[in-house]
């Protein structure tokens, strides 16, 4: 299925990575959240974000987005710095970027395509016949279509982060940012979710942070790319094209510090005690 | 130990105080710049104006009522049973008619207001409202305030209407007061401030009721169990600014002479 993203183009420079962020800390009355986190993910990159539960992983994603301000550093998307930004001007970054939270967050009291033309109408797209191709079109790319008029309460937990995925794809996001994708759901639904990811970085080339508890998930997203072709998963060496694609990177955050940051290799062969209680 | 407790105390206090007006006053700047949710505005209306019709003209009639059935026990000891229907237009119109439109309208709406929008944060649909570029203040809240506003002081008008014709039912079948007595005495009874007052005070209630609502429920904590508290919390604050406001307006009011 061809998804036809073309990116809405930034001020950044392309040599830019598409997420830098430095020195961020944030804390919350006398509880420290993150301290001195920096790292940078590049243009169809894929970050995996591994941590225990409070580690701060899901503050980390809303600082992105610009949903929280840091106490400290910097926080560059596109080459702009998020901090000292307005919510307004926030408004016009985040239409870059696309999340999709835990439990999907969809809007209740809307349909599935009401919630996914949602962004189209806050860019004050009138033409109905549009909106309703453009939605079509993304329901179609996570193989939703049949469910454009229920109400998220008539939709399977997979379903729901399926129709989260299409909301945040619809207005063709160059940065896409994925809270515990797959918590909570059966390894075939898992597993359908994780081709998503893998079918929107290598078909449209979008970076991506994905934040999980399940290992399996991660290095799937880092042995397979998504084959057009096939229209699945591939292991990334017989795809047909030269030498290893794998963009991905891991990142370890422990007591709201980054604790590992490197390869799949270097993750995998870590001899410290602490990684190896994510191996195990 | 205590000190330290008093002034944590203190501090949230003062904070919450803060923050409630940085959301007041931010949603009131966002009403002089687009976008402006008009369809939300309506829904609103609809839900918060329309939906309280029935217990507001309820409310009224039996206060207008039992007011009547009170007053004439006692306008009856001084042989003035003619001035009740000057009692009950002055008392309804004044300040019963306001106030307990507004607390009805409090106890349905403020609990609704910080229930669904407490639900929507806990939920991260907030969150994500504003990751898909939508300003929480614009969406959620000030439709919620102009529907408020808009809709109270016509409830207002019908809670009014419908006590004085409750205490009108009461005065003509047990007091068998005439119509025309009763209605006259009322009409003269009114002024010109009376009225003003009364239509006054609803616009100050209806922001009161819409903004404790919504600071409530975009300050919910803790899951589902922290709607319920939000729930709870916004109907006793709202019902508590009632009843403060309304003495400091009426206060006010005494104040520049204005009756």
């Amino acid at each position: 299925m061809a998804l036809s993203l073309s990116p809405t183009p930034g001020p950044a420079r392309s040599h830019e990575p598409a997420i830098e962020v430095s020195h961020v800390g944030i804390s919350f009355e006398d509880k420290l959240v993150l301290l001195d986190v920096s790292f940078q993910v590049g243009r169809g990159e894929t970050l995996v974000l591994l941590g225990v539960t409070g580690s701060g992983k899901s503050v980390l994603l809303k600082l992105l987005l610009g949903l929280l301000k840091p106490d400290s550093g910097r926080i560059l998307i596109e080459g702009q710095d998020l901090v000292p930004l307005s919510e307004n001007e926030l408004s016009l970054v985040r239409r870059r970027m696309g999340i999709v939270f835990q439990e999907g967050a969809l809007f209740d009291s809307l349909s599935v395509y009401e919630n996914v033309a949602y962004r189209l109408r806050e860019e004050r797209e009138r033409d109905e016949e549009k909106i309703e191709c453009r939605v079509r079109e993304v329901l179609r790319f996570v193989e939703l279509e049949d469910a454009i008029d229920k109400m998220p309460a008539e939709l399977s937990g997979g379903m729901r982060r399926r129709v989260s995925v299409a909301r945040a794809i619809i207005s063709n996001p160059l940065i896409m940012f994925y809270d515990s994708p797959t918590a909570g759901l059966d390894p075939v639904t898992a597993h359908a979710i994780n081709v998503l990811i893998a079918k929107l970085r290598d078909t449209q080339g979008v970076s991506s942070i994905v934040v999980t508890h399940r290992l399996q998930d991660a290095f799937v997203l880092s042995n397979y790319v998504f084959s057009p072709e096939k229209q699945g998963l591939v292991a990334a060496r017989t795809d047909g094209r030269s030498g290893r694609i794998d963009p991905t990177r891991f990142l370890v955050l422990r007591d709201g510090k980054v604790y590992f940051h490197g390869t799949r290799e270097e993750f995998v062969l870590a001899q410290d005690t602490y990684l190896r209680k994510f191996l195990i | 130990m205590l000190a330290v407790l008093f002034e944590n105390f203190l501090k949230r206090k003062v904070l919450a105080v803060q923050e409630f007006t940085h959301l007041l006053a931010g949603s009131f700047e966002r009403a002089f710049s687009p976008p402006h949710y008009v369809i939300d505005t309506l829904v609103q209306m609809d839900i918060i104006g329309f939906g309280s019709l029935p217990i507001v003209l309820l409310t009224g009639f039996f206060t207008g009522a039992v007011l009547a059935l009170q007053t004439y026990r006692t306008l009856s000891t001084f042989g003035e049973v003619g001035l009740l229907g000057e009692v009950v237009a002055l008392s309804i119109v004044r300040e019963l008619g306001p106030v307990l439109t507004a607390l009805m309208v409090a106890g349905r709406n403020s609990s609704g207001i910080a229930s669904e929008i407490g639900s929507m944060l806990v939920s991260e649909q907030v969150d994500a409202m504003r990751a898909l570029g939508t300003d929480p203040l614009r969406k959620l809240v000030l439709p919620r305030l102009f529907a408020t506003l808009l809709t109270l002081p016509l409830l207002t008008i019908l809670s009014d209407f419908f006590g004085m014709m409750g205490g009108y039912l009461v005065s003509s079948s047990t007091v068998r007061l005439s119509g025309e007595e009763y209605w006259v005495r009322a009409y003269q009874a009114l002024t010109i401030q009376d009225v003003t007052q009364g239509m006054l005070k609803p616009f100050f209630f209806g922001v009161t009721i819409a903004a404790v609502g919504c600071y409530f429920g975009l300050h919910t904590t803790g899951g589902t169990a922290g709607v319920g508290r939000s729930t709870t919390q916004s109907v006793v604050a709202a019902s508590v600014a009632i009843l403060v406001l309304d003495f400091f307006i009426t206060k006010f009011l005494i104040a520049i002479r204005f009756f």
